[in-house]
């Protein structure tokens, strides 16, 4: 099988596979989960049975539909902010690596400011001081991404700036925009995907470690970190709740980056030996 | 050593034959059919284009291809044992203590973090030929045979504290250091200038005849193999075009293609005359300094002037900053005195402080066109964005320009749509040009356009700048250290050394005597095209450098 011209491997394939299974979980769950996420259905701790697949948590909800309206909030939020945090850092690392001199300086020291400080800390504070709305939750954690978006893109930015058909446009007088754009994007496009589906990764592991804690996505909304903290107590009692929602997490995380790794290589083997 | 006779059979090579092997089978063919012998003292060279497969041989020697390649076919007997059928453990006691290789850039070749005699030392005492104090004596015999400086201590150096030309000796010294029975040299004075070339190929030599060893020499210049092959192979497509004494490959080569091998290094030594039309120059550098953030000046009162329909070539060697001149010139890198006046007028030191009609009028050309151009554009952008962002012309009428631009550099009208990747290197160096044609420049810099191009393919190239010079009336600044091209398409030189002109004026009158001893120097290390020239030209070598040395020392004073 083969995917943009490149041969998949087994990994990449079950990567896929999985990646494909979360995106229609999280598109189509008011159209495929049996039940609201919000609805009382049974008994709190209600055994599985047909229609209810995963059991009922302790509210009384389905857990297979609240697993399903969760994919919808930690996979969206985390593309959102994935997104927002990219286009901050390749924006900014570009400018400095292109423009150097003090927007370098200025921009480096800011970056190194803040990843100075612990992450989850640092968002704990935001969150704490400005509130837990999405909004809020979405901006810290895309802020605080970018400066490892801003590292890469500047590094990636430095090589390609020291190439001459970089120079060659920057002496035809092109401006800045058309240098970022045209001349430096798109021959770091490869790195900076396989990057974006790492920073996925991070950023969804962050929210539901934020949500764990209980900073993150708030009730009756479901989220995967959070459904780990409210079921946790009943892995004492043999009862597997927890384990779907830590599951997925975990089935997730692999599944991309098995897609990564297997993007990583191309691109390594592309500018390897030159095949 | 004991049992090496000069002369005695060391390898045959019957039939080689080297394919990539790619998932759907069989895929092109590298070498195809080629056969030889080597024998101990004598020295094969291997001449052709890129992709000939001159380096696919000289790697089969040491049983080695590079990935994906595999050899199908022949033999290759090395005392009595096929390489080809030997296994792994024999193959890695193979290389080392019998065939050794000497690669071209010394500088990725060594581990920058370990001295030079921990390298040279590695191979004898790995493969448990000498204990580590006999093998830093040789070390050391070596480094005195091969006329390094300090034998003795440049051992303990790293490899980022000697020069380039001292770097390749000390290679061919970790090559030796195990005793092969073949070396195995490919491209070794490429990346070298030519007045360090000279010196590099005589200790080659010498360290060969004095230790009786067999050599493979690849090399796409027929005047260097000339100086220390006693055979020449000539390649082309993997395929033996023919092969005999060096004499008789220079002298009465059989095959056409060789023929015009040697012809084109023979060729054209009649200087252009110059064209003094009286008219004030298009560019007039005066008094020019320039320096990298140190007080260093990589460019010291450099003054050279360029009238429209000229070529000034600005010749030296790497580090003599002709390449700094280009920058300054074109305001990459601003000058800290001294003017630039283009067409009359002023040039601004920044790039930034220059109009898009400066900016327009000066246009340059690289030496490596594949990084040049951009890989994710097709030759449409490419050539396309320069007629469109100074003449703001509609689409249709940048694509019609773009044609006609593509028929002027001979490629067809197909390749609008193509990018460079799609292309061969003379064909992306053609792209190039045609880029700095779209912007209808007066003046071109060429920056060692020819450098990284085959013989042939840089010819053509150069035919084709003279021709585009004809009919448009261009000015080139072309940046070279190639003497012999300079001898051929420039009108004027400037000759550089150290950031300074030492000579400069019409080519005519500085490459005839009475010369600047740098001139001389430059001009006397260019290889000709006669297995006798090297003996010459080393015992002409020192009177010339000691009058280089004193003028050198005048200048600073």
């Amino acid at each position: 099988m083969r995917l943009f011209g490149y041969r998949l491997t087994i990994t990449a394939l079950i990567g896929l596979i999985i990646i494909v299974i979360n995106i229609i979980a999280a598109l189509g769950a008011p159209l495929i989960a049996p039940f609201d996420q919000a609805d009382v259905v049974g008994d709190a701790w209600a055994d599985p049975d047909a229609q209810h697949w995963l059991g009922l948590d302790n509210l009384g909800r389905d857990v297979f539909s609240r697993l399903m309206y969760g994919a919808r909030m930690s996979i969206g939020l985390s593309f959102i902010i994935t997104c927002i945090s990219f286009t901050i850092g390749i924006i900014t690392g570009f400018m400095a690596a292109v423009l150097r001199g003090w927007a370098d300086t200025l921009l480096s020291r800011l970056v190194d400011l803040l990843l100075s400080m612990p992450t989850l800390i640092f968002a704990f504070i935001i969150l704490s001081v400005l509130g837990t709305e999405l909004p809020v939750l979405i901006g810290t954690i895309a802020i605080l991404d970018s400066t490892k978006v801003f590292r890469l893109s500047r590094a990636l930015a430095m090589n390609l700036a020291a190439l001459e058909y970089v120079e060659v446009a920057r002496v035809r007088g092109e401006g800045l925009w058309w240098v970022i754009s045209k001349e430096i994007l798109p021959n770091a496009m490869a790195p900076l995907i396989a990057e974006f589906g790492l920073r996925f990764s991070f950023a969804f592991l962050f929210i539901a470690a934020l949500s764990f804690l209980g900073l993150g996505v708030q009730p009756p909304n479901a989220d995967w970190g959070s459904m780990v903290r409210d079921y946790r107590d009943m892995i004492n009692l043999g009862q597997p709740a927890p384990l779907y929602p830590a599951g997925a997490i975990a089935l997730l995380t692999i599944g991309v980056n098995f897609v990564v790794d297997w993007m990583l290589a191309i691109h390594s083997r592309s500018h390897g030996d030159g095949a | 050593m004991s049992g090496r006779t000069v002369g005695q059979d060391i390898l045959h090579v019957v039939n080689l034959r080297v394919e990539v092997r790619t998932d759907k089978g069989p895929g092109p063919v590298l070498v195809d059919n080629v056969s030889f012998d080597l024998r101990r003292g004598e020295v094969l060279g291997l001449i052709g284009e890129s992709g000939a497969g001159k380096s696919t041989i000289g790697l089969t020697a040491l049983g080695y291809t590079r990935g994906g390649c595999h050899i199908s076919g022949g033999s290759l007997m090395f005392e009595g044992k096929d390489i080809r059928l030997m296994n792994a453990a024999e193959r890695r006691a193979l290389r080392g203590p019998g065939v050794a290789y000497i690669a071209q850039s010394a500088a990725a070749s060594f581990n920058p973090a370990m001295t030079l005699m921990e390298q040279v030392c590695e191979i004898p005492v790995k493969h448990g030929l000498m204990s580590m104090g006999e093998a830093r004596k040789v070390a050391v015999t070596l480094f005195r045979e091969l006329e390094l400086p300090n034998p003795e201590t440049i051992g303990n150096r790293y490899p980022h504290q000697v020069s380039g030309g001292q770097l390749q000796r000390a290679m061919a010294a970790m090559a030796m250091a195990a005793r092969p029975d073949i070396l195995v040299f490919d491209e070794p004075t490429t990346a070298l200038d030519v007045t360090t070339q000279v010196e590099v190929l005589a200790s080659f030599r010498k360290l060969i005849r004095e230790h009786g060893t067999a050599a493979i020499y690849i090399t796409h210049d027929l005047a260097v193999v000339a100086q220390i092959a006693d055979y020449i192979m000539v390649l082309r497509h993997g395929k033996m075009v023919e092969m005999g004494t060096s004499n008789q490959i220079l002298q009465a080569p059989r095959e056409e293609y060789t023929r015009r091998l040697v012809a084109e290094r023979v060729a054209g030594h009649n200087f252009r005359a110059d064209l003094d039309t009286g008219e004030a120059p298009l560019l007039s550098v005066r008094n020019v300094v320039a320096s990298y953030h140190s007080l260093l000046r990589v460019i010291d009162d450099v003054s050279v002037d360029v009238r429209r329909g000229d070529t000034v070539a600005v010749v030296g060697e790497s580090g003599s900053g002709k390449s700094t001149l280009a920058r300054v010139i074109i305001g990459l890198l601003p000058r800290q005195s001294g003017d630039i006046k283009f067409r009359g007028e002023s040039l601004p030191p920044a790039l930034k402080d220059r109009n898009k009609d400066q900016l327009r009028r000066v246009q340059m050309i690289y030496q490596m066109p594949d990084v040049a151009l951009n890989p994710n554009q097709t030759l449409f952008d490419i050539i396309g964005r320069p007629v469109q962002f100074y003449f703001g012309r509609p689409r249709a009428q940048v694509r019609a320009r773009v044609l006609e631009l593509l028929r002027m550099m001979d490629l067809p009208e197909s390749f609008i749509d193509r990018r460079p990747g799609e292309l061969s290197g003379g064909q992306k160096q053609r792209v190039g040009i045609a880029r700095a044609l779209a912007a209808e420049p007066d003046l071109i810099i060429c920056d060692e356009v020819t450098s990284a191009l085959d013989q042939l393919v840089g010819e053509e190239i150069l035919r084709l700048l003279k021709k585009l010079q004809d009919d448009l009336g261009l000015a080139y600044l072309f940046i070279t250290h190639d003497l012999g091209t300079v001898k051929r398409i420039a009108n004027k030189v400037a000759v550089m050394l150290k950031g300074k002109m030492v000579a400069g004026g019409e080519t005519a009158q500085v490459f005839a005597p009475p010369y600047h001893p740098y001139t001389e120097l430059l001009l006397s290390s260019v290889p000709e095209m006669r297995s006798d020239w090297l003996d010459e030209v080393l015992t002409r070598r020192k009177q010339t450098m000691a009058a280089v040395q004193a003028a050198q020392i005048q200048l600073a004073g």
